[in-house]
């Protein structure tokens, strides 16, 4: 595959972009920051045609999605429609964003809720049934806020969507958003009472990915544990052992491979919330979460007190697979050969709330 | 006439506006809006959230006070749109 590859950054102040080429992924120059040095969530591309979002919210002047279709040279934005009404809470930022298989683009924001747009982000529509859900009234605020922080569309049915919300836990979609069931059976919440840690809805998820070519296969990354499914939810499996923490923020999926996995888990909680014994490693599975490998070689091995957070893991569609992640202390770390080996590509960026990858022409 | 005055990061947002705007006579501070937003769109949703009202972070003063949407404007009135201290 031939082109550029492009990681789009979210930062506490403004979306960066750092491009290289994809042929050799050695070289990376950084451009940024865009989107007048807001506060961006989440960037994403759609490699067909090369546009960027970039979702995020500014305390003055609230929500928006930002727009590029010249690979950052110039950017619009656009706050309409994202609003619930009169009466109704003011929505403070996008968290996430996804295109679904029919090109719609979907947007979670904070407080909890999810927005459609049939135009390529110009303007936005409620999609009022996940905020009618009878759960709703139960739903509470995690560390980060309310916020619905993962979308994960199903790949050729544009009515199937899975969310992420914090903490409210997974809940899916069949009819493109009208009805929502949750599907959070065998994740645990430690923060409960003994007898009731296995709730309908009320999990802390922290993310949620679809494995490659299997529709059905989720992996979470909660709060409490680590899960795999295989029914699209609707039960979860522990696989946790053989992890250094139950506890992290993100998980990215391999490009092709349905099996492998890569996590970065963090200490604990209550911990400090950084890698454990202040050494960085990815954690990868090959087998759907059996059996874990770390992966240090070229990670920092000593006074790493960092943390990553949970859209701030990608993997690039190349071969072998890229993989990403951006601290917390505005450092970005790749590997070129799915985990083996890392280097630091670059540091002193803002906080850094997201890593996605586009590959594009060249 | 109503005169209103933007902030350096608003007017950022919208390349072309100035940060000094006169209007038609504007009889609230939600007309004077909605008459900025006919000509730069958008720009209500920067300005206001969705309950709706001037957002948390932006102060809007008429005479020396700070303002409502409802709040109305005599003729002539001056609008003074500010950022107030946010962010780290």
């Amino acid at each position: 595959m031939p082109g550029r590859i492009l990681l789009l950054l979210g930062t506490k102040k403004g979306a960066f972009i750092l491009e290289g080429d994809a042929a050799t992924r050695g070289d990376w120059s950084l451009r940024g920051p865009f989107c007048d040095a807001w506060p961006v969530m989440h960037a994403v591309g759609d490699a067909a045609d090369g546009t960027i979002w970039a979702g995020g919210g500014n305390e003055w002047f609230g929500p928006a999605v930002w727009r590029s279709t010249d690979r950052g040279a110039s950017w619009t934005h656009s706050g309409a429609g994202l609003s619930y009404g009169e009466g109704e809470p003011p929505i403070r930022a996008v968290w996430s964003l996804a295109r679904a298989a029919d090109g719609a683009l979907w947007a979670g924001v904070e407080p909890a809720g999810l927005f459609r747009s049939i135009d390529g982000g110009t303007s936005w529509q409620h999609v009022e049934g996940l905020r009618a859900h009878p759960s709703r009234a139960h739903w509470q605020p995690g560390g980060g806020g309310l916020i619905l922080h993962s979308l994960v569309p199903h790949p050729t049915d544009p009515k199937q969507l899975w969310v992420g919300i914090s903490t409210a836990g997974v809940f899916h979609t069949a009819d493109g958003g009208a009805t929502w069931q949750p599907r959070n059976s065998g994740t645990r919440c430690d923060f409960l009472p003994e007898d009731q840690r296995y709730p309908e809805y009320g999990q802390c998820v922290h993310c949620l990915v679809m494995a490659p070519g299997m529709p059905e296969r989720l992996y979470q990354q909660n709060h409490c544990g680590m899960y795999r499914s295989d029914d699209g939810g609707r039960s979860w499996t522990s696989i946790e052992d053989g992890l250094p923490s139950s506890f992290g923020f993100p998980a990215a999926v391999h490009p092709r491979d349905p099996e492998t996995l890569f996590l970065l888990p963090l200490n604990g909680d209550s911990a400090g919330r950084y890698v454990p014994d202040a050494r960085a490693a990815v954690w990868r599975t090959r087998d759907r979460g059996t059996g874990w490998q770390a992966m240090r070689h070229g990670l920092p091995q000593r006074d790493a007190y960092f943390g990553v957070l949970r859209q701030a893991m990608a993997t690039d569609p190349l071969t072998p697979a890229g993989v990403y992640f951006g601290t917390g202390s505005g450092a970005v770390f790749a590997s070129a050969d799915e985990g083996e080996t890392w280097r630091c590509i670059a540091e002193h960026l803002p906080a850094i709330s997201s890593v996605e990858t586009l590959v594009v022409p060249g | 006439m109503t005169l209103v005055l933007l902030p350096e990061a608003l007017v950022r947002l919208f390349p072309g506006a100035p940060r000094r705007v006169e209007l038609p006579d504007a009889a609230t501070v939600a007309a004077a809006i909605a008459a900025l937003d006919a000509r730069w769109p958008g720009m209500r949703d920067r300005l206001c959230d969705g309950t709706p009202a001037i957002r948390r972070h932006i102060n809007v003063f008429v005479a020396g006070e700070r303002a409502r949407l409802d709040t109305p404007l005599p003729p002539g009135a001056e609008v003074i749109v500010m950022t107030a201290v946010s962010g780290g």
